[in-house]
């Protein structure tokens, strides 16, 4: 059999949207960012973690987190990369904006890292340990879209 | 503790390449079913269950286990599937080694597949990670290790030349493995000059997208040896997640093979890994793994994983070689690939390994990973566990 007899049938161009609740904690992160430009995290009564994004049980636990915090807004790069393969995100269909900072990023008072966007900056160059503060959307619509990026300060 | 010993007693795998559009999954699955029970010289009827898996959106068709039937062999036979992205090949070797230790199922045939020439690999991970907090700067599976990379060099000095080593040594290796779907060597320079995908990863650090499949059949101490005169017992099995969103990651050490490696050792008496273990088949998705996660495994202290591999320890012919086969960075068909680790690490025990073989193989371990960061870990011996 030749090789051009190996059909190969593609699926199309159809899509599927997906409705995510977002959750009791999740939406009150959310909405302080998009009200008041404030990070909200949320301590574990057990071990003292602070989780930001705050979650509803601390998993090492297994107990129900209550105290909430207001948690950076500036924080620390705890580690990071810089992402320059081009590749199509499934979320927009769109090719991500290449080559980009992405910070796993500590808000002071917070234990787990926040993923955003930083900034690349020859001036200030991103690097592990560099202090970051979140540049707020002007319009807001309580999505982790509301903060563009984050600068380095040193 | 198990109810029953059991040992793997035939493997099977596809000539793994980067695309097949001459077969469907079906008939992927059929190829490696088919070796497995040639192998073992046993027949369809001779099974008695079926554990099958791969990554669901990568192909975007669902139920595997319906749909394969035909080539699976499990018309009519009890059959379920397990996924668990990139550790299903090793979550189903575990869940395989479950049904037969428990003494309900004396031969189960286990089979993990994937033809990741069927749609987007970096779209198709992304299904597997938080739509809120993950998806904004996610990058498939290759930033996130890149930023465990990124902190175990800061922390340590290591540069990306040392990471080299890793990937020269598992591609001269994948030379001798018919199987794998890269099998050309590289140099040093090679692997640093290439472009640079997510600091500090360049494209030969990392492993090929990868269309293929693998079976194994796992049979109870009742008729192992009838089966099989040298089966590959297994001693234990561990695995461990570790955290809900990427960022709760420990980035730069990896918890999940640091715990599931301790308590496997711990329940199979292992004392001195370095030294016990004659064969690792990592699951090792990008070259600095080759570093920090064998320290995790307690094979080397942390903080001296690059030095051991510059002393040759690792290469064919070392103390403790590692990835005999080539590994994941020269071949990577997912759902199959955590159960290739095993299919390879039994192959060491039972002396089968021609071009690759190991001399004198007793203990041999395999792993998996997932871009979720979580690890499964078994370990393998020519001797029959007294435990
Ligand atoms: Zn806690």
């Amino acid at each position: 059999m030749a090789r051009g007899d190996h059909l190969v049938i593609s699926s199309g161009d159809a899509v599927q949207p997906f409705n995510y609740a977002v959750g009791l904690h999740g939406s009150k992160f959310f909405h302080e960012l998009k009200e008041n430009r404030r990070i909200v995290g949320i301590k574990c009564p057990a071990c003292g973690k602070v989780y930001t994004p705050p979650r509803r049980v601390c998993g090492d636990c297994f107990v129900e987190n209550k105290e909430w915090l207001e948690v950076g807004p500036q924080g620390v790069i705890d580690t990071f990369t810089i992402v320059r393969y081009a590749f199509i995100d499934p979320e927009t269909g769109k090719q991500k904006p290449v080559p980009y900072g992405y910070g796993f990023i500590r808000f002071d008072g917070a234990d787990t890292r926040f993923q955003h966007f930083v900034e690349l900056n020859e001036a200030r160059p991103i690097k592990i340990g560099a202090r970051v503060e979140p540049v707020f959307a002007e319009e807001r619509k309580g999505t982790i879209r509301d903060i563009l990026y984050f600068r380095i300060l040193d | 503790m198990a109810k029953k010993r059991v040992a793997v007693v035939g493997t099977g795998q596809t000539m793994h390449k980067s695309h097949r559009p001459d077969v469907n999954g079906q008939e992927l699955i059929h190829e490696a079913v088919k070796t497995a029970l040639a192998d073992a010289e046993l027949t369809i009827n001779d099974i008695d269950a079926i554990v099958i898996g791969n990554m669901d959106h990568f192909e975007g068709i669902n139920y595997v286990d319906c749909w394969s039937v035909d080539g699976s062999g499990g018309w009519m036979k009890p059959i379920i599937k397990l996924t668990t992205g990139g550790t299903t090949g090793s979550t189903l070797a575990i869940g395989g080694y479950h049904m037969v230790a428990s003494g309900l199922f004396e031969k189960v045939l286990i089979i993990g597949w994937e033809k990741n020439s069927e749609s987007d690999t970096t779209g198709a991970i992304t299904t597997a990670f938080d739509p809120i907090w993950d998806r904004l700067v996610f990058a498939g599976a290759i930033a996130g290790l890149a930023a465990e990379g990124m902190a175990y060099m800061t922390e340590f000095g290591i540069t990306d030349k040392d990471a080299a080593r890793v990937s020269v040594r598992d591609r001269k290796h994948a030379c001798n493995n018919p199987y794998a779907q890269l099998r050309q060597e590289v140099t040093l320079e090679e692997v640093l000059a290439s472009p640079m995908l997510s600091d500090p990863i360049h494209l030969l650090d990392v492993c090929p997208r990868t269309d293929g499949a693998c079976a194994v059949i796992m049979a109870s101490e009742d008729v192992a040896q009838k089966i099989c005169p040298t089966p590959a017992w297994v001693w234990g099995t561990a695995n461990r997640h570790t955290y809900t969103y990427v960022g709760d990651l420990n980035l730069g050490e990896i918890d999940s093979m640091k715990y599931a490696a301790a308590e496997l050792w711990k329940k199979t008496g292992i004392t001195e890994p370095r030294k016990q273990i004659d064969v690792i088949e990592l699951y090792q998705p990008y070259s600095f793994a080759g570093i920090i996660w064998i320290e995790a495994m307690g094979i080397i202290p942390r903080g001296k994983g690059a030095e051991y591999i510059w002393s040759g320890a690792t290469d064919m012919g070392g103390e403790l070689p590692i990835n005999p086969s080539g590994g994941v960075i020269a071949c990577n068909p997912i759902g199959a690939t955590g159960l290739i680790r095993c299919a390879e690490a039994c192959t060491q025990i039972m002396g089968k390994g021609g071009a690759r073989q190991v001399p004198d193989v007793n203990l041999a371990v395999s792993t998996g990973f997932g871009g979720c960061f979580w690890t499964d870990i078994l370990l393998y011996g020519k001797q029959k566990p007294d435990f």
